[in-house]
């Protein structure tokens, strides 16, 4: 930095006498070199290594040339010039990209660095995280991450899950809970049980899925790889012919070699190979900090071209869980002491059903006894009434004469009080809340079909689809089923659509490899999940995916003006070098001011906007 | 086998697709990544020979860009 400084006031003091005084030749051109080997002697001495070493056409060998070139035809201010922002040029990138990687390195600091663990005497050791072993009672105070996935023995505290998830909101934790490392514990005191060694913790597992995200190249980064071999010697080509034929006819040396010097200043390929993989880097660590984790730039720019989604639908669209749906209670009897009396009895129960209603009523009463009936239901005594609740058998059982107006949709409880039906509750599967909201703004980011695929009844599954709006439901499907929709769904594709299976992870790996971009959903703490998937989404925010694909279409969009920029930039210099209308200047401006612009323009990725 | 090995002054993206290409060309390798923005090697080669290949890439490394160096 000082160096690139000093290089540029020699250079304007050595520039202003030049212009003021009529020196002699030999005397400007030592003068011209002191700030040009001030600036550049690094440059210079990477180059006659890389000779040494056989590689050509590298940066520092295409600088020398033509700094060397511009000297040798005199234009020396010129070829100083060219070497100073060069070295600027350099500098820019260098701290960009490590902006960049910080940045992202900053999303991923979900690790502690040191963690506190009770050894045989109760005392309290400090060792590495990576020195927890399963079975380890450790101690995480308020404001330190937890370190391994653990289940807590003592204290209650709330975790902040918005490293993993980008769910800013804490939840609560107390014992027995199972926390998730890498969160953040805010207020109490915990001692915790570890429940894995610490490269088998989530944390280390999604920092791996992370660092080898880098592995799985875009198609567009092969591109201009591939570009960037031939780019260079094919512009260094153009520039020994530029020097030597029209030398040659016209007898001007100086002018076509100049013109030539520019060529190998523009030659450089660096600007394109760095901004397309920054711009993935960028985009994918973007979206991790939005608890999205995408495995590889080829994911993310499929994810762009996504036309079809498909979802599985028990506990991807839907809860997973069964909740009151319906009311109704019978004649003469009315819905709250429907609910209660049904929660009541429920008290000792812990089916998805009895907890469904429980959550229903709110608040129940707890009954003197209960006797679980297999098969049937409940039948409890609470102060004095018997309430029972359970299927219709139950109640025919109990003489209670079942009088409806309708049967409600679902699977239905029957509740009874002293042998008199009460009413009925209809409890149903229902779609998660924001599911329709995150289907719509999916079809706003250019899905233009939707598909669910579930092992579901007909009936439940048409009804999800219907009050969610999916195009095409397929129900009653075993899992080979599922392979054959979703090979028949993908032979359907177009060319350059996509398509993308989301699943919960669990049962559905061959499906989810099926698709060309198979997304996890509620991934955190389900390693499974994060293996099999393409595109891990830790929490189940089903909006979360239009968001992914925002963030694709972003990247992509920034990828295309980086390429279209840089190279447009690039041949209107070579253009107008070529017939004598550029100087070097310009060339280098070419050069290493794209670059810079082209990495700031790729660093917008990282900016996530919060809702659209 | 697949390793990953931790780059320094790694500082020319070009000079990194340069340095996967001569490698990828060593016998034995059957994957190779060297990436830039990440600045790492990943390195899957035959078992066998695993080290010697390793001592090869590292110095086509070298060869490439002298001033990177592989943190082993």
């Amino acid at each position: 930095m000082a160096r690139i400084l000093i290089a540029a006031a020699l250079f304007a003091a050595v520039y202003a006498a030049d212009k003021l005084t009529a020196a002699p030749g030999w005397a400007v051109l030592l003068c011209y070199l002191v700030p040009y080997f001030t600036a550049g002697y690094d440059v210079l001495l990477r180059c006659f290594k890389s000779i040494l070493h056989g590689q050509v056409f590298d940066e520092c060998f295409l600088m020398t040339l033509a700094t060397v070139g511009a000297l040798v035809i005199g234009e020396y201010p010129e070829s100083v010039f060219v070497m100073v922002f060069y070295q600027t040029g350099e500098l820019f990138q260098s701290l960009a990209v490590e902006k960049s990687r910080s940045e992202i390195a900053g999303l991923m600091e979900l690790c502690p660095d040191t963690a506190v663990r009770l050894n045989g005497q109760g005392e309290e050791e400090e060792i590495l995280p990576e020195e927890i072993e399963a079975g380890d009672v450790l101690i995480v105070r308020p404001g330190e991450k937890i370190p391994v996935d653990a289940e807590v023995l003592e204290g209650a505290s709330g975790v902040d899950t918005a490293a993993l998830t980008g769910e800013s909101l804490p939840r609560d934790v107390a014992a027995g809970d199972r926390v998730i490392s890498g969160c953040i514990n805010l207020t109490g005191v915990l001692k915790l049980r570890a429940a894995c060694a610490f490269e088998d913790s989530s944390v280390a597992r999604i920092l791996e899925l992370v660092e080898n995200a880098q592995l799985n190249k875009s198609k567009s980064e092969s591109f201009i790889t591939k570009f960037a071999r031939w780019y260079t010697p094919a512009v260094v080509a153009g520039a020994a012919l530029l020097a030597l034929v029209p030398s040659l006819i016209t007898k001007d040396p100086a002018t076509w070699v100049y013109r030539a010097l520019i060529f190998l200043v523009v030659s450089c390929p660096c600007a394109l190979v760095i901004s397309v993989p920054l711009a993935f880097f960028s985009g994918i660590g973007g979206a991790s900090s939005r608890g999205i984790l995408i495995k590889g730039g080829n994911y993310l720019e499929a994810l762009a071209n996504v036309t079809t989604a498909v979802f599985d639908k028990t506990g991807t669209l839907t809860n997973g869980a069964f909740a009151v749906t319906a009311v109704v209670p019978a004649a003469g009897a009315d819905e709250k002491s429907l609910l209660e009396g049904a929660a009541a009895a429920e008290h000792f129960s812990n089916h998805p059903l009895a907890l469904a209603v429980k959550a229903a009523a709110g608040c129940e009463a707890v009954p003197d006894d209960a006797e679980e009936l297999p098969g049937l239901g409940i039948v409890a005594r609470i102060g004095g009434d018997t309430v029972a609740a359970g299927s219709r058998r139950l109640m025919e059982r109990l003489g209670a004469e079942v009088s409806l107006i309708k049967e409600p949709d679902g699977t239905a409880v029957y509740v009874a009080k002293n042998g008199k039906f009460l009413g009925v509750l209809g409890l149903e599967d229902v779609p998660k809340k924001n599911a329709a909201k995150a289907l719509d703004a999916l079809k706003a980011e250019g899905v233009k079909k939707t598909v669910m695929l579930s092992g579901d009844r007909a009936a439940a599954a048409e009804k999800a689809g219907k009050t969610l709006g999916i195009d095409e439901v397929y129900a009653e499907l075993l899992p080979a089923d599922k392979t054959a929709h979703m090979d028949r769904l993908c032979r359907a594709q177009g060319k350059n659509e996509r398509l993308m299976y989301v699943g919960d992870g669990v049962n559905d790996a061959p499906v989810l490899a099926r698709a060309d971009i198979g997304v996890a959903m509620g991934a955190l703490g389900a390693d499974a999940a994060i293996e099999a998937a393409d595109v891990v989404i830790m929490d189940d925010d089903l909006t979360k995916l239009a968001l992914a694909k925002r963030i694709a279409k972003k990247t992509k969009r920034i990828v295309r003006q980086n390429v279209v920029f840089s190279l447009g930039v690039k041949f209107a210099v070579l253009i107008l070098a070529a017939f004598g209308a550029a100087n070097m200047w310009l060339g280098i401006l070419a050069d290493v001011g794209v670059a810079v612009l082209a990495i700031l323009n790729a660093m917008r990725c990282l900016k996530v906007k919060k809702e659209s | 086998m697949k390793k990953a090995y931790k780059l320094e002054d790694l500082d020319c993206a070009n000079c990194a697709s340069k340095m996967e290409q001569a490698i990828a060309k060593l016998d034995g390798v059957n994957k190779v990544t060297v990436s830039f923005m990440a600045q790492k090697l990943v390195l899957d080669a035959d078992d066998a020979r695993f080290d010697d290949i390793l001592q090869q890439a590292v110095r086509c490394i070298k060869k490439v860009d002298d001033g990177c160096s592989v943190i082993l």
